[in-house]
């Protein structure tokens, strides 16, 4: 294995670490919502700080690599994609830690009733589904595995579409609960977002592996390329 | 402590100054890379370590050059004991005309070791320790001239290992190799820093990059910078050095 081969193992470790912190984070955010548990909640926002440590560290290992390696071909496609990686992890971190403030902040339960008809806990159990498919096709350079997310991401856009509609009746019929209710809109607004980083982050697993660029494609065009 | 220290040395050839005042210190199991354009006096620097440039006759030093914290010009030092603990690997490969084996050998020759038991497993350690024994196990033999390039060139590097030196000085010794040798020769070093403390000139910036852990950037004859090599790459402290890595030089 040569010196780069190395340095390069130890960048795609040091990622998968940092992105199964952010995958923790999102089952943590998802539990402290749907138990209403401030204390998970406040656990998550504490631990935002070593995702943010981690996006640094990150940021410099790809730097030092591009300064002393010169990366080519697949080798400077796979800095590169770990760049923008990097960069797609600290923001779904800086959201789940946003949907951790929405529950330490609610003051009332959410509910069950709303819940079941945004079907926001089965948005957020695609969009934690959708980070650990990306998470595995990086891992295994896998990406067929990484186009799956693509179909993934539809059900969150369909979610999120919908969720308007749903939310606008609900506040009429209860405007009793409108501050939980209008937390639970912006949570969507976040999950959607989560979906939208885990695409981005499977276009770049493409990106370097067959040197393919799929950003700002149709979704058809996506599917088929 | 320190494998090797040089305390304000000051080299001249004749009255030409071309080393100024230069302090530098090289922990053990390291590989430093002095790079600089031609004539800033690293190759000279470099010498100094195993005493070549004692060959030079207008040549004269001050200043004090230590291994392990002892003065290597002293004059009790016998050059010829200085030079089995420093090796020294050249631009161009330079094989005598004699067989693999008789190449790896020859310094144990001169130590007057004749135990042929001794020479097979030195021949066969220090060919392994450069990458080479896969390579050339069966054809022992056979001329070291009829060896590629980079061949000839680890094989170099063997016959340094075989006298079990603790330093190896090397000047730009990828220089004349393409691209496949040289990076052979880059993974090996890479690998011999654990055993071995390494210091190599190099014309080519991005091989110092790869390769070592701290670089010494010299400007005519005075050393300009001297610092981890990440930070010598990305964040240069003088300018002198920022103009040289990024190619903005003159």
């Amino acid at each position: 294995m040569s010196h780069l081969d190395i340095e390069l193992q130890q960048l795609k470790t040091e990622t998968m670490k940092m992105w199964s912190l952010v995958n923790l984070q999102l089952v943590k955010g998802k539990d402290s919502l749907l138990k209403l548990d401030k204390d998970l909640a406040r656990e998550v926002i504490l631990s935002e700080r070593r995702v943010n440590a981690y996006e640094l560290k990150l940021d410099r290992d790809c730097e030092n690599i591009f300064a002393l390696f010169n990366p080519v071909a697949v080798d400077l496609r796979f800095v590169l994609a770990v760049l923008k990686i990097n960069n797609n992890l600290e923001r779904s971190g800086d959201i789940v830690e946003g949907i951790a403030k929405f529950v330490l902040n609610v003051d009332s339960n959410f509910d069950t009733k709303l819940l079941e008809i945004t079907r926001v806990v089965e948005m957020y159990a695609a969009a934690n589904n959708m980070m650990e498919t990306v998470l595995e096709a990086f891992d295994k350079e896998d990406t067929s595995l990484a186009r799956k997310v693509f179909q993934q991401d539809e059900l969150l856009d369909d979610i999120n579409i919908k969720a308007n509609a749903i939310i606008a009746d609900y506040i009429r019929n209860h405007p009793d609960n409108i501050d939980a209710t209008l937390y639970l809109l912006s949570i969507i607004r976040k999950l959607e977002r989560v979906g939208d980083q885990a695409k981005n982050m499977a276009e770049e697993i493409i990106f370097y592996i067959e040197a393919k660029v799929l950003k700002h494609r149709s979704k058809i065009e996506k599917n088929k390329e | 402590m320190n494998k090797l220290d040089a305390n304000n040395v000051n080299v001249f050839y004749g009255s030409n100054k071309v080393i100024k005042d230069v302090s530098i210190s090289i922990k053990q199991n390291t590989v430093t890379a002095f790079i600089g354009p031609s004539g800033c006096g690293k190759s000279t620097f470099l010498r100094l370590f195993n005493r070549m440039n004692d060959y030079i006759d207008t040549f004269k030093m001050e200043g004090k050059i230590e291994i392990d914290g002892s003065n290597i010009y002293d004059k009790q030092i016998r050059v010829e004991e200085l030079r089995k603990q420093i090796g020294m690997v050249f631009q161009k490969p330079n094989p005598f005309p004699k067989s693999i084996y008789e190449n790896v050998i020859y310094g144990l020759r001169i130590q007057g070791i004749k135990d042929k038991k001794i020479l097979d497993e030195s021949v066969e350690q220090s060919l392994k320790q450069a990458a080479l024994w896969d390579e050339v196990k069966d054809k022992l033999k056979d001329s070291a001239l009829a060896l590629s390039g980079g061949q000839q060139q680890r094989l170099c590097i063997a016959r340094t290992l075989a006298v079990q030196p603790t330093v190896i000085l090397m000047d730009e010794p990828a220089s004349a190799l393409d691209p496949i040798s040289t990076a052979k020769i880059e993974d090996l070093i890479y690998q011999l820093k654990s055993k071995y403390t390494i210091v190599i000139v190099t014309h080519n910036m991005q091989q110092a990059g790869r390769i070592s852990d701290k670089t010494a950037f010299f400007y005519m004859g005075e050393l300009v910078e001297y610092d981890e090599t990440k930070t010598i790459f990305t964040n240069p402290k003088q300018e002198r050095t920022l103009n040289y890595v990024t190619g903005r030089f003159g």
